[in-house]
């Protein structure tokens, strides 16, 4: 059991004058401190998280309407742009960054009375599927100290499950909020493209990047996500949201056509995961859900596309890290350019310059239309049979990951080992769907997520379905 | 193709303005090679008359006023990450000799 009561009634206790937000600061710090063992938190933001729950508690007794999110403490990111502590993006380059401003996410969760407390861990830039390539430290899974928590958003899951906080932030790119929610028992959820702004969040591949929720139930996710929601002025790829709240889910299983994506229910497929997603649709089944099995043809070469497309756009991202503005330099380079290769050099991991230099690969003259145009190209097959799918389907449902969180220290010799757990959830960032991972049960103690997909830009039909899959569950 | 030789790693390294050890080129080209050939798989798929796609958000262009507005950052916070500053600018080595 949480000792977090849901968000909404988190909010309406502070509201009510029953609880304090400082004691909600007080409690939520005390439990990071508590599980510091764990590794989760890369910092904490104690002076400023308590100045604005003296506020917000100071408002309350005035009589002034407090927001929907009054005094709930979260974890962000540590690529999310926060006031009160550095912003690192767990790489060595951003050591010691103080962002000048706030990611749009976090003004706006904070507009509704949210409290900003920590911090978390993610494989360094959020190149990664275990937070073991962040250049701090390697983040434990909750569940299995001996185990990933899974990755890039590896520490906020954790940080959810280990009840330091109601929700937490992440962002996905091919993955980084689905996969580490699975591994962690966490509900994860990646938003249609463009839904939230990201202004003021480190960009990895700004073509598949969104930003989402981790909390322990849907419900939680929809409010959340209600509040980030949104066209943004300083974010020119937002587009128009649904106007209803995400948080009203409408609807029932009976009569939803839902199919099951065959080529991910294959040989691939730990056994083990299996026999709980065949569990979840049986349970679907049983709720007068029609269920069918469905088949993309193209999707067993997502994540070829994806592994080009993402580090082309990584290397072109990653270019502005040149020592000059901000980040780190070496003072004693002789010239201009010695000075961005030294501050390259030695303030990048070995993953970042792995996917610097196979998007420069890719990219480079003579192979740009072999790799990079033909990964464009299998791009719009694949939104294509997703169109196709949609029209025969309400929803399409799969596993989160093929397995359950792998031991620490397990693939990080073997990158393209690790680049294969994102099998699964690279297709969903490549064509912009909306996709939601839950909880479905455990094996060995370790859970397993079901990953739900929607049509894009029909967020609320998908939360509403999650969350009646959740009660079945 | 896909199997890259150390010439090539230092080609790309040199590209992309990073400078590797010998360590390090022997490291990326035992472990980037698996990743080039995974990615082939794509050149033998027929893609004939398949349009690219760059983005999914259905977007064009995104118009907005030419104006000045105030988010209320400094020139003094934006400064403060810079590694060395001189009367408010960013200083940087020297470009030509």
């Amino acid at each position: 059991m949480s000792q977090w009561q849901a968000i909404a009634a988190i909010a309406q206790a502070v509201a009510d004058g029953k609880v304090t937000a400082t004691d909600l600061v007080d409690q939520s710090l005390k439990s990071i401190d508590d599980n510091s063992e764990y590794s989760a938190i890369i910092a904490t933001i104690p002076e400023r998280a308590r100045e604005r729950a003296k506020l917000i508690d100071a408002q309350i007794a005035d009589g002034v309407t407090p927001g929907r999110l009054a005094g709930v403490p979260f974890i962000a990111k540590d690529n999310f742009l926060t006031f009160g502590s550095e912003t690192t993006a767990a790489s060595n380059i951003l050591r010691g960054f103080e962002a000048p401003y706030q990611a749009t996410a976090i003004e706006r969760l904070e507009a509704e009375g949210a409290i900003c407390v920590a911090k978390a861990n993610l494989d360094a830039f959020a190149h990664g599927s275990s937070t073991e390539n962040s250049d701090y430290m390697t983040t434990l899974n909750p569940h299995d100290k001996s185990c990933v928590p899974g990755g890039s958003s590896g520490g906020s899951a954790a940080a959810v499950m280990l009840d330091m906080v109601p929700f937490a932030l992440g962002t996905d790119t091919g993955g980084s909020i689905r996969l580490p929610a699975a591994f962690c028992g966490a509900v994860g959820f990646k938003p249609s493209y463009g839904l939230v702004s990201r202004s003021g969040v480190v960009a990895m591949a700004s073509s598949t990047d969104v930003i989402g929720p981790i909390t322990r139930t849907v419900a939680d996710a929809a409010l959340v996500f209600d509040i980030m929601a949104g066209p943004d002025a300083l974010d020119s790829t937002t587009v128009a949201r649904e106007s209803d709240s995400y948080c009203s889910f409408e609807g029932v299983l009976a009569g939803m056509r839902i199919g099951v994506v065959a080529e991910f229910m294959d040989e691939g497929l730990d056994p083990a995961v299996k026999t709980q997603i065949d569990k979840a649709i049986a349970a679907a089944r049983t709720a007068g859900a029609l269920i069918s099995t469905v088949s993309l043809p193209s999707l067993p070469l997502a994540l070829a596309c994806y592994y080009i497309i993402c580090p082309a756009e990584v290397s072109s991202n990653l270019s502005r890290y040149d020592g000059q503005r901000y980040g780190y330099s070496d003072a004693s380079a002789t010239d201009l350019e010695d000075s961005y290769i030294m501050a390259r050099s030695t303030g990048f991991g070995a993953e970042a310059k792995r996917r610097i230099m196979i998007g420069t690969y890719v990219l480079s003259s003579g192979y740009y239309d072999a790799y990079y145009k033909r990964a464009q190209k299998l791009r719009t097959k694949l939104i294509k049979e997703y169109e196709a799918a949609f029209n025969d389907n309400d929803f399409l449902i799969s596993p989160t990951v093929p397995t359950t969180a792998f031991k620490i220290g397990h693939k990080v010799d073997d990158p393209m080992q690790m680049y294969l757990i994102d099998v699964m959830t690279v297709a969903a960032n490549l064509v912009g769907t909306p996709a939601i991972s839950i909880p479905a049960g455990t094996s060995d103690g370790l859970p397993v997520g079901l990953q739900i997909m929607g049509r894009q830009n029909h967020d609320k039909d998908l939360l509403s379905l999650a969350h009646l899959m959740e009660q079945i569950i | 193709m896909a199997d890259l030789t150390n010439e090539d790693v230092l080609k790309l390294a040199r590209l992309a303005r990073l400078s590797l050890s010998p360590a390090e080129v022997d490291y990326f080209v035992k472990n980037i090679s698996p990743v080039l050939r995974y990615v082939e798989q794509l050149q033998s798929v027929d893609l004939k008359g398949i349009e690219p796609t760059s983005q999914v958000s259905g977007k064009t262009n995104s118009m907005r006023p030419d104006e000045v507005v105030d988010y209320g950052v400094t020139p003094q916070d934006l400064l403060k990450n810079v590694p060395s500053t001189e009367n408010n600018q960013i200083k940087v080595k020297r470009m030509v000799g």
